[in-house]
């Protein structure tokens, strides 16, 4: 591994922030509504039924934990979609790369960059809940960075799930066999712990379940030391599926 | 003149599985020259280019580029070079002036500097008044001035040019060459491959004719000429059973030969006696010495 010059890093994150400009109504459109509909859905009609799960409102509980899909969902297609088609059809890459960038570079800016739409939008569904009558503590402050974690996990996950797959079809494998079940085994709707125990095991490696299990303690309080092996966990995630992401975009990049 | 050529390529081998793009390639292009890379598709032309921005790695030899190792050393070298590739690659989601300003940045214009080097390449490229457009918005010759303006946008020292051409009209060819044609007279190094003939003999100070990822001839257009064709080229029109004579003839004779259309060419015909057939005589061209070479027709 090379050195990563900030100069090449940040030269090709002005493209990315040159076309957010143009789409960042939809994206933040997008963002907002889809935790709102969750907990309005989940809030109410689930909200009916249990009114507290451990120990906190439901409507707390959801709202903590869909910062993490957001940030999931914020950060695991724009890795997959965006740096397929800027590969295979835009040709964008080829470009930057004949430019005084290398792979790492480029991998590296574009992963940063989903992180930190990440980092922002998280905090969409925190703002919702807040609406609802979620109440946070002050290490709320600390979720962006959390969200950003997590999406520089999932987005190199992504990246890495571009440069693995044959044709964009490929996704739906992805989306349905390994993000959905994340999303759904993370702790975000309903406690784990009322999973069999096999299952159990793998919510204990899915990241998303460190990232619910943080947020929550940052937002609704009781933060403990114990805490600090979900940022382990997340941080081995984002850098392992970034080393790799790297290693597998430089076979697809460089003949 | 002891200065080190702006690109030098020994014993490069490039392969992809059992086919050999580039084989074995011995390449010298000089500081300050328009080298023209001519060859048939498939000759490996484009993978040499691919090979100097260390977008392929070579197998075996030796690249430099600008004084600079290949690929151990490319970044610094793409930092004084500016590419033009054959496959449009511009960004469809910017407009022109978002598109060189990008570049601007990933080719390290000094911020203070980015404003005008983007005007600069605006005005290279013929597109001020085209600014604000779209990439989507540009016609066909557009886009490729655009291509060619974004390659340089840091006023590089040295330009590869991939089939620059290729695909657009007459009417663009001419413009673009005059564009080409410019920048060798400010002094930068061009490196420009084509299999369009015409292109090359109206471009290039030296050409390399390039087949099956060698070159097999060097020099300028006109000794390239003189000695894969020599002077003179007689051609004879006919129906086939004519053509087939004529040729099957000339061959017993000795003579250099190829098909050209409907007609066949005799080549060297200066220096055959009175008893050359009527046909047509004319000066050989860099397309006769193309296809001696190379063995291939040209579109």
């Amino acid at each position: 591994m090379r050195r990563l010059e900030p100069a090449a890093v940040l030269g090709v994150m002005s493209r990315d922030v040159t076309i957010f400009r143009k789409f960042w109504k939809a994206t933040t459109f997008s963002s907002v509504v889809e935790p709102t509909i969750y907990l309005i859905a989940f809030g109410f009609g689930f909200g009916a039924l249990v009114t507290e799960v451990g120990g906190v409102d439901y409507i707390e509980y959801v709202g903590t934990g869909i910062v993490a899909s957001a940030a999931l969902f914020a950060s695991v297609f724009a890795g997959m979609f965006n740096t397929f088609v800027r590969r295979e059809f835009q040709r964008t890459y080829d470009a930057i790369l004949a430019a005084p960038v290398n792979t790492e570079e480029l991998v590296t800016a574009e992963i940063l960059w989903i992180a930190c739409r990440a980092g922002v939008y998280c905090m969409a569904p925190l703002l919702v809940a807040t609406l609802f009558g979620l109440t946070p503590e002050w290490t709320t402050i600390f979720v962006p960075f959390v969200g950003f974690l997590t999406g520089f996990g999932f987005a190199s996950f992504g990246v890495l799930i571009s440069a693995l797959a044959k044709s964009i079809d490929n996704f739906n494998y992805v989306t349905s066999a390994v993000v959905t079940p994340l999303f759904l085994i993370s702790g975000t709707f309903f406690p784990i712990s009322g999973l069999p125990d096999g299952i159990q095991v793998i919510a204990q490696i899915n990241p998303l379940y460190h990232c619910v299990q943080l947020v929550r303690a940052l937002v609704l309080g009781g933060l403990e030391l114990a805490d600090a092996w979900h940022v382990v966990a997340l941080l081995i995630f984002a850098v392992g599926m970034w080393l790799l992401a790297i290693w597998r975009q430089r076979i697809r990049l460089i003949d | 003149m002891t200065a080190e050529p702006a690109i030098s390529l020994h014993g490069v081998v490039k392969r992809f599985g059992p086919l050999t793009a580039v084989d074995h390639l011995d390449l010298e292009v000089p500081a300050g020259v328009c080298f023209g890379l001519l060859g048939p598709n498939g000759a490996g032309k484009s993978t040499t280019m691919r090979l100097l921005t260390a977008q392929a790695l070579a197998d075996e030899g030796h690249i430099r580029v600008l004084g600079h190792d290949v690929p151990y050393d490319s970044k610094a070298a793409r930092l004084r070079m500016g590419v033009c590739p054959q496959q449009d690659n511009l960004d469809v989601e910017m407009s022109v002036r978002q598109t060189l300003a990008v570049f601007s940045r990933l080719y390290r214009v000094p911020r203070h500097e980015r404003s005008a080097a983007i005007d600069r390449a605006l005005q290279i490229a013929r597109l001020t008044d085209r600014a604000d457009a779209k990439v989507t918005e540009l016609s066909g010759g557009m886009r490729r001035r655009l291509l060619i303006g974004r390659a340089l946008v840091h006023t590089p020292d040295l330009v590869l040019l991939d089939e620059p051409t290729v695909g657009l009209d007459p009417q663009v060819r001419q413009e673009l060459w005059s564009l080409i044609d410019g920048l060798r007279a400010e002094g930068v190094t061009v490196l420009m491959s084509t299999h369009y003939i015409e292109e090359a003999e109206r471009l290039a100070d030296v050409v390399g004719v390039m087949a099956a990822g060698q070159i097999v001839a060097l020099g300028t257009p006109d000794d390239l000429v003189l000695e894969h064709a020599g002077r003179e080229v007689i051609e004879v029109y006919g129906p086939p059973a004519r053509l087939a004579e004529v040729d099957a003839d000339a061959t017993a004779r000795g003579w250099q030969t190829r098909r050209s259309g409907p007609a066949v060419a005799i080549l060297r015909a200066e220096t055959l006696d009175g008893d050359a057939p009527d046909g047509e005589r004319r000066a050989a061209t860099l397309e006769d010495a193309f296809v001696m070479l190379t063995g291939a027709e040209v579109d």
